[in-house]
Formats: structure tokens, C-alpha cells, sequence
């Protein structure tokens, strides 16, 4: 582990600043860490001239004393933000060499506060999935392994190699997107910080969309504060997203008071499920026992269909994902798969360019919007959302903040549960009310498991109330003083 | 009413139109490209038009408030909160492989529209709904053999698709409602109506019943763009739809086009192959709601429309209503005619306008706007004659030069020396002349006074035309002692 790659953005960026590390110096290191990490699977495009090249830029305006709030950082970009000049995929094949001529906002945000692309980082085809097997480039290998196991384990996903290269050292943060725990349970399997902001907080203009009410870009990292850097960055308002809100950005990191006394916590009794495991209980408990200590007042709270948000969220999220990937028709850009006609064209090109997963979704989401049955399922679900929105805004009457784990176990051997469809949907059932409701939510890494794996607890906020989100996460994070590593980080 | 006499009996048929208007508009529904007619292929196609990944769509507010303007032109109710829906289906002209419409909760509700019969009769056509939705690209299947072309120039421009009640029972009624919504349109300048280029097309929704039966099962003819043709293929469609009932057969609920080369209908797809287009909110975008003061400040912005403006021109021109109703098929008419009004008398401006102007506005292949006599000038001319400066048929002539040389009617009149005179001496001094020289005209007139027109004309032609016909015959009459 060289001391660069090991670097927290917020102690690079005062190195940076203080010129006692340049930005090229560091870039290279992180080059090097991704070049040791080939194996994770973390990138699947590696964009390291144009890295030197921004690090460069960054190190002249530093020298000027100059520069944004990420000047000189790299940083990886999940494969679903589209940047400009360089591929991108959703990691699927019918996206095949698709190289956008434009930038999405987020990154376009992150480049002018000068951050640093390292190169594109693998997820799950479409952000489908929650393991990061679902990848045309091959899954992703988390770099924790179980004492005395070196199974491959998955990093969690969709946001697998994002969580997988920020914990290897192969960044020093990256972008995510969550649209049902898709940044928060990697992160919980990853030992790593994972943010996912209130919807509309971050522009989804040049984002893939998977489902457009749920998604929801964020960071994941190594410290509460680095979350909060480069939340900061991320976040805008931005016309070309109608759904974006005009709310303005605050200085995140200014909210890191480590002062929390009188904040009322919530407990939702509801999370607590049949079977979960004795020490995702030990650790949850451990959590309100921090809380506490540091003057929080802990309060028991019911969101009464928390047990119908899975069931509801596999059918709002596949319906819009079965519109929104209509446009991959191979007619105008990504694989084309030619037929005798066009119809015969659209299968042949869908069928090959599409994986399992994300065939599988279309097909249900298809389903459920089709003439006889939108009202029983669609319809239904969309007001399973509105019911689980209220049981939160009538919790939040009472608390400011939620707390309650972020994953229903560690991190699991790659292949274990991929053939298991509803097992493997299950890991997202702590995180997705919090997409259903718009909320954000915040998974830090908070105690390893009997196997040696690290565990997540996750703080649900109010609507664009991240301040006190971070507030609350960073005072926790000094408290559980994670400081455990992975095996296969770079040296 | 008018009905279909078949072998076994009379039929009605009863229709309902669903016409799709192209709002006028600089840029697109859902992004900032242009709408120009005619441009190169697929140059004018945002990254939102071709659906590139990632790509959001964002409402134009101007295509918002034309179709408020529109639905408060159409006398219908606004709905302060409406919705965007997505029509899920796959075509090589539609990128995103959806269309955004609105489904459940349309921009405007109902709403009614009058229509004049042949006869001066009314008839009320109910508006069921208007909503806003994005036009498809175009396919071009004939460039190529074996492939077809896309162009996108078209896709995402501003529809609305306006749905009309099952309110009518012939072709006239519905050639008369698609005229009367251009019409209404083209005052609100909210589409500007071109069928040809396909701003203004219809869909028609025909089925046959006994008088006062049942509806029938209807078929839809698609994308019809010219009012003659809808009246042929509706004549032609309940005729088949008859021939088949009368035969014993039942008619398939499907879509037709009408082919207008054979002049026939012809099945496009049936019931079966019908798309299920798994509408539902369009996620991307929000609900849009509407402060009713918004919609009211719209609402004062709404210019004379032509049911209203049909009345005032009687009222304040005394106009019948068949001339009324010449002048407002267009406002660009009824406004030049005002204009020309101005000059003179309103009766001699109307004829002058419909008749004189209009036809060399055809017979030389230009429109009202284009028309190389402007309004003021035409006007002016109509002075000249309610003043009695010119005769009607000198302004015939000097209408003429004014084509010719692009001059001023007065200064015409001035140069030519066309000045009707009006100098009774003058007239008296002509009138004497022509007595003198004709003594068994003279006679004869005494006996059959209506040949007192034969000393006009006479009188007339010693005057180049000039003489004031009027004051001519009163002077023959009196110096001949006839009435």
C-alpha cells in the first residue's frame, strides 16, 4: 500500500494544497494500484493518458493556488455516466463501443472542480443486480475475502466496481448510482462509505436510466467527509433534468460538527426481519449504543409497509426500466444484430445484446404494464409507494434521522447466489424503501463479521437534509474507528 | 340529416374525428431543435430526438401554453393539472421506443365547436379532449431496395391530437368541422394549418347504424390530409360498411387508408394486430400544474375568433352571411377587408375584395398576404368611388393600372385624367349635344321611356366615361320631360 493510494481525498486534497504531493504523483500512484488490482475487475476502461493529462492541468492551477474543491483527485466514473469521448457501456453489450459525444452533468460537475478520471468502472448490466455478476465485462471480485477462504467474493451491486476499486485503493473515490441499494449495499460489503442522495439532488441528464423515479447518483469512499467532498461536487440543480429540485447546495463538509446531542434517532421495528442473522442484530445494537453515547435520543419507530416495498419495488422499477431501455434497438448506435426485417432486426439485436438479467426484467416489467394487468400490479405498487412515503413523513413528525442496518448479511461468494433470482433480490431489502420514498440514505462500514468481513449500517435521512446525514454518519464512523483492511487492496 | 339509402333500408353514419394539429412553434415538445419545415434529413435532431442514452426530456412551456390557448379557443375546460404518458411500441421512427402523450389526464377536456350548415343551420360538434404529444420521425421506404431510411427532422415536434365526440352524421358535417377547427387554429395561430405539408391531419373514426340504433362497430381511415379527400373516403367507407351489413356480413373493427389513387379504403391493420401500448406516467417528467391566473392571462390574450368575428362583421359592415363567411375562412381576409373598409363604403368593399381582388389573387397565383395590392391601396381605390370621384367601371380600369405600375388609385385617376365629372354644366353641355343630334331618338323615347338608357350610354361615351352616370340620366330625364 504505497501512502498515496492509502490517501483520504480530504488528506490528498491538503497535501495538494500544501504542494507536498502533486496531482501527476498521485495519478500515477493510482495508476499503478489499478494496474495491481487488474483482477478485481474493477475497470473496464482504463483511461490513464487522459488522467496524466487533467493531473497535469490540476497540478498548474495548484500552483497558482487555484483550483476546486476536487482539484487534482482521481476519481473513477461508474460505466453508467456518460462522458464525453470515452465509452460507455452500462456494462452491456448492446451498448457495444457506444462513445458518447457528451457529458453528463455529475461528472461535468466533478471535472470542473477538477477532479481527475482514472477510467470507467464496472457495474451491473444497466445497474441490474446486486452482486455485479450481471456484467458483460465479467464480474467484479471484492477485495475482502473470508479468514482463512480465498473464495471470490462479490463486492455487492449494481455499484460493484465502484465499491471494489475505492476499497482496493485503486481510487480514491468514485461515482455510483442507487436505485434500489445500489451504492449502500456494495458499500456494506466493501468496508467502504456509500451515499445516496434525495432524488433530484444530483441531475441525471447523460446518466443510463434504469428507473427513472428511483435512480439516483452518489458517491462511494473512504470517509464520511470525502462523501460529503464529493457530494458537494456532484450536486446541482439542472434544467435539463425536470426532476432535478432547485434546492441550493449546501458546504457539506462544514456540517461535520461531531455534534449530534438531542438528535432524535429512529428505530424502525419493522427491519427487524425473521432470521436475520445474530450479529447484523449485535451490530445494529452497537450502532444506537454510539448514538447514545454521543447525546443522541434513540426512539422506536413503525413504517407499517416496509414489508411491501420489495415485492413493490420489482415492479416499478422493471416497468420503467422496460421503457427506458427501448431505445437500444440497434438502430441507431450500439450492436446491431441484422435480420430478414425489423422485427426480426430488434430480437436478434435485443436478444444478443441484452444478458439474463436485464432480459428478465423487461420481461417482467413488460408484464405488469400490459393492458389487464397495469392495475393490478403497476398501479398497485405506485400506491404501495405513496403509503410507504407516508409512513415515513409521519416517522419523521418524530425523529430527525433512521437507523438500521444496511445489508441482511455480509458479502457472499461470487456464483453463490446467482441462479437464485429472489435470494439475490432480498439483499436490497433494508435500502429500497428509502429509493421508494426518495429519501437519502447513507451506509459506513461499522463492524466485521465472525468470517472477517465488514458489515454496514445505514442512516436514513429527510428530504435534502444530507447535512444532517453527514453529521450523524461521521460521528458514528469516529466511533466504530473501522480500521480493519481487505486482502487484495493494492500494495 | 342525411341518410345512406341501402338495399334494405336507410343507414346513418355516425363519425368522430381525431385530428393532430402541429403546434407552431420554434422548437420541439421535449427539446431545444428547430421545427423548420423542409430542412436537410435529420438535421435537426438533439441528442434528446435521437434518444441517446442518458438523454431526459424537458417540456416546452411556449407548447404548453398554445395548447391552453387552443383548448380556451375551443370553448373547453383547462385542466390545472395534467400528465405525460408514455406509448410504449417499436418503430425505426420513434428512437426512444415510446411516445410522450397524454393518456389519462389530458391538457384540455371538453369542450364544443359550432359548425354552419349549407343551409345557415347550426350543429354542435362536441371536443371529448386535447392532449400534447410528440410527432414520429419519418420512414422512407423507396430510396433503397432492400433498406428503409429515417428521418428525424420530425421527431419530437409538438402535436395535439384534438378528439372529437361521435357528433357527426355526414361528410359535409365532418369537412365542415376539420374547416372550422383550421380555422380556429389558424386565428389562434397555434398551427398554422398546412394540410399539405402536414401541420393539419386526420384521423376519421366511421361506422354505419338504422337511424337511432346502436352504434355500429367503426373502423378508423388514418392520416387523411386534404378535406376533399375526407369526404370521399367517408362517402366511400359507410358505402362499403352498408354493402357489407346488407350482405350479412359484420364489419371488422380495424385501420384503414385511404388509397387515393383507386379512391377506395383498404385495410392497414386489424383489431388483433393492435399495439398494446402499456401506457404509464412518464417517470422522467413531473405532473405539470397550472395556476389559474396563468390561464386566465392566457385567456385575455385570445383574439376575436371567426364565430364571433362573423357576427361583427354584419353587425358593424352589414355584411349578409354569406359574405361574412367568405371573409372569415381566413383572418388574414377579414383583416384586409376591414383595412379596406376604412377607405369607403363596406358593401362596395366586400365585393371589391371577393370579388375584383380575389380573383387576381388566383388567376396570378398569389395569397392574401402575398397580394401585390395592399389593403390601404385597395381602400383607397373604394374611396374614389363611394366619393364619386371614379365610376365602378373606371376603377375596374385604374384597379389595372394599379396592378401594372404598383401607383396610387388617386394618382392614377390624377395622370389619366380619369375623373368622373361631376360639373352639371359640363354634363349639360354633353346631354344638349346629344338631344340635338338625334331628334327621332328623341321621339321615340317619349314613347318608350326605358330607352333612356341608350342617351346615358351616348352621353357616357362623349365623356370618355368620366360623367357621373347618375347625374347624366337624372338630366335626360328632366330635359326629355319623362320620368
Amino acid at each position: 500500500m504505497s501512502d498515496l493510494t492509502n490517501l483520504t481525498l480530504s488528506d490528498a486534497r491538503q497535501k495538494l494544497r500544501n504542494k507536498d504531493i502533486t496531482a501527476v504523483e498521485l495519478a500515477e500512484a493510482h495508476i499503478d494500484a489499478m494496474a495491481q488490482t487488474k483482477g478485481l475487475n474493477a475497470y473496464i476502461l482504463n483511461t490513464e493518458e487522459k488522467a496524466i493529462k487533467m493531473a497535469k492541468a490540476s497540478d498548474a492551477k495548484l500552483a497558482k493556488g487555484e483550483g476546486g474543491i476536487l482539484e487534482g483527485i482521481p476519481v473513477g466514473v461508474k460505466d453508467l455516466f456518460c462522458t464525453k469521448d470515452v465509452r460507455t457501456t452500462a456494462s452491456s453489450k448492446i451498448l457495444g463501443d457506444f462513445t458518447p459525444t457528451y457529458e453528463s452533468t455529475v461528472t461535468a460537475n466533478m471535472w470542473a472542480d477538477g477532479a481527475v478520471l482514472l477510467g470507467k468502472l464496472n457495474c451491473d448490466e444497466f445497474a441490474m443486480g446486486s452482486s455485479n455478476e450481471t456484467s458483460f465485462f465479467g464480474a467484479v471480485v471484492n477485495p475482502w475475502q473470508r479468514q482463512g477462504d480465498d473464495a471470490q467474493l462479490v463486492p455487492g451491486g449494481s455499484s460493484g466496481g465502484s465499491a471494489s476499486a475505492v476499497a482496493a485503493r485503486a481510487c480514491i473515490a468514485a461515482t455510483a448510482t442507487d436505485t434500489g441499494g445500489s451504492i449502500r449495499q456494495p458499500a456494506a460489503f466493501t468496508g467502504t462509505v456509500g451515499l445516496k442522495p434525495t432524488y433530484g439532488r444530483c441531475s441525471r441528464w447523460g446518466t443510463v436510466a434504469f428507473a427513472s423515479s428511483l435512480d439516483q447518483a452518489g458517491p462511494i469512499t473512504r470517509s464520511v467527509r470525502d462523501a460529503a467532498i464529493m457530494l458537494e461536487s456532484m450536486a446541482s440543480y439542472d434544467v435539463k433534468d425536470s426532476t432535478s429540485v432547485n434546492v441550493a447546495v449546501p458546504a457539506y463538509e462544514k456540517a461535520l460538527t461531531g455534534d449530534i446531542k438531542g438528535l432524535k434517532i429512529g428505530i424502525p421495528k419493522e427491519f427487524q426481519v425473521d432470521g436475520m442473522p445474530a450479529e447484523i442484530q449485535a451490530l445494529w445494537e452497537q450502532g444506537i449504543e454510539w448514538l447514545k453515547a454521543a447525546g443522541a435520543e434513540i426512539h422506536q419507530v413503525s413504517l407499517p409497509h416496509t414489508k411491501y416495498a420489495l415485492p413493490a419495488y420489482y415492479i416499478v422499477a422493471p416497468a420503467e426500466a422496460s421503457s427506458n431501455l427501448a431505445r437500444y434497438d440497434g438502430v441507431r448506435y450500439g450492436l446491431r444484430v441484422a435480420g430478414d426485417n425489423i422485427d426480426e432486426q430488434y430480437s436478434n439485436s435485443r436478444a444478443e445484446g441484452f444478458g439474463e438479467e436485464v432480459q428478465r426484467r423487461i420481461l417482467i416489467g413488460t408484464y405488469v404494464l400490459s393492458a389487464g394487468y397495469y392495475d393490478a400490479y403497476y398501479k398497485k405498487a405506485q400506491r404501495v409507494r405513496t403509503l410507504i412515503k407516508q409512513d415515513f413523513d409521519k416517522a419523521y413528525a418524530k425523529v430527525d434521522l433512521m437507523l438500521t442496518p444496511t445489508t441482511p448479511t455480509a458479502a457472499f461468494g461470487i456464483g453463490e447466489n446467482i441462479g437464485d433470482p429472489l435470494t439475490m433480490y432480498l439483499n436490497d431489502i433494508f435500502t429500497v424503501s428509502v429509493n421508494m420514498a426518495g429519501l437519502p440514505g447513507i451506509s459506513i462500514p461499522a463492524g466485521i463479521s465472525a468470517n472477517g468481513l465488514p458489515l454496514g449500517l445505514q442512516l436514513i435521512g429527510k428530504p435534502f437534509d444530507e447535512e444532517t446525514l453527514l453529521r450523524t454518519a461521521d460521528v458514528m464512523e469516529q466511533a466504530a474507528n473501522f480500521t480493519a483492511l481487505p486482502q487484495l487492496m493494492a500494495k | 340529416m342525411s341518410l345512406i339509402q341501402g338495399a334494405t333500408g336507410e343507414w346513418e353514419i355516425v363519425l368522430g374525428l381525431e385530428i393532430h394539429a402541429q403546434i407552431t412553434s420554434k422548437s420541439k415538445l421535449m427539446s431545444g431543435a428547430s421545427t423548420e419545415f423542409g430542412a436537410e434529413p435529420n438535421s435537426q435532431v438533439s441528442l434528446v430526438d435521437a434518444a441517446m442514452p442518458g438523454m431526459l426530456p424537458v417540456v416546452n412551456e411556449f407548447c404548453y401554453e398554445q395548447a391552453v390557448l387552443t383548448g380556451l379557443g375551443l370553448n373547453a375546460e383547462i385542466n390545472l393539472v395534467s400528465i405525460f404518458d408514455r406509448k410504449n411500441y417499436f418503430y425505426p421512427d420513434l428512437p426512444q421506443g415510446y411516445q410522450i402523450s397524454q393518456f389519462t389526464d389530458p391538457i384540455v377536456g371538453k369542450g364544443i365547436v359550432k359548425i354552419e350548415l349549407p343551409d345557415g343551420s347550426f350543429h354542435d360538434v362536441g371536443i371529448e379532449r386535447l392532449h400534447l404529444e410528440q410527432d414520429a420521425g419519418k420512414s422512407i421506404h423507396d430510396l433503397y431496395p432492400s433498406q428503409s431510411c429515417v428521418d428525424l427532422n420530425r421527431s419530437g415536434v409538438a402535436l395535439m391530437e384534438i378528439v372529437s365526440d361521435p357528433d357527426m352524421r355526414t361528410a359535409e358535417h365532418a369537412k365542415l368541422y376539420v374547416s372550422k377547427i383550421r380555422t380556429i387554429l389558424r386565428y389562434l395561430g397555434t398551427c398554422d394549418g398546412n394540410m399539405e405539408q402536414g401541420s393539419l391531419r386526420a384521423d376519421v373514426n366511421v361506422s354505419v347504424r338504422r337511424p337511432g340504433a346502436e352504434l355500429g362497430t367503426r373502423c378508423e381511415i388514418k392520416n387523411m390530409n386534404s378535406i376533399r379527400n375526407i369526404g370521399m373516403a367517408i362517402e366511400y367507407e359507410a358505402r362499403r360498411q352498408v354493402d357489407i351489413i346488407e350482405d350479412g356480413g359484420t364489419i371488422a373493427q380495424e385501420t384503414r387508408l385511404w388509397d387515393v389513387a383507386k379512391g377506395e379504403t383498404r385495410s392497414m391493420r386489424s383489431k388483433e394486430e393492435a399495439h398494446d401500448y402499456r401506457y404509464f406516467p412518464d417517470p422522467d417528467l413531473l405532473p405539470v400544474v397550472l395556476e389559474q391566473s396563468w390561464v386566465d392571462e392566457i385567456k385575455a390574450r385570445i383574439p376575436e375568433l371567426p364565430d364571433a368575428k362573423h357576427l361583427r362583421l354584419m353587425s358593424q359592415y352589414g355584411l349578409n352571411s354569406y359574405d361574412a363567411n367568405i371573409l372569415i375562412a381566413d383572418p388574414e381576409n377579414a383583416d384586409y377587408f376591414e383595412i379596406v373598409a376604412k377607405g369607403g363604403d363596406a358593401k362596395l368593399a366586400v365585393n371589391w375584395v371577393t370579388g375584383d381582388l380575389f380573383g387576381m389573387l388566383n388567376k396570378r397565383g398569389f395569397t392574401i398576404e402575398t397580394s401585390p395590392i395592399k389593403a390601404e391601396a385597395l381602400g383607397e381605390l373604394v374611396g374614389l368611388i363611394t366619393d364619386k370621384t371614379i365610376s365602378n367601371k373606371i376603377a375596374k380600369q385604374v384597379f389595372e393600372f394599379m396592378l401594372e405600375t404598383g401607383n396610387a388609385p388617386a394618382k392614377i385617376v390624377e395622370e389619366k385624367g380619369l375623373k368622373q365629372v361631376t360639373d352639371t354644366g359640363a354634363i349639360e353641355k354633353a346631354v344638349d349635344e346629344v338631344i340635338a343630334a338625334n331628334p327621332d331618338k328623341v321621339e321615340q323615347v317619349k314613347q318608350k321611356p326605358k330607352m333612356a338608357g341608350w342617351f346615358v350610354g351616348q352621353v357616357m361615351q362623349a365623356t370618355g366615361g368620366k360623367a357621373n352616370p347618375q347625374a347624366v340620366s337624372d338630366l335626360i330625364k328632366a330635359k326629355l320631360g319623362i320620368e
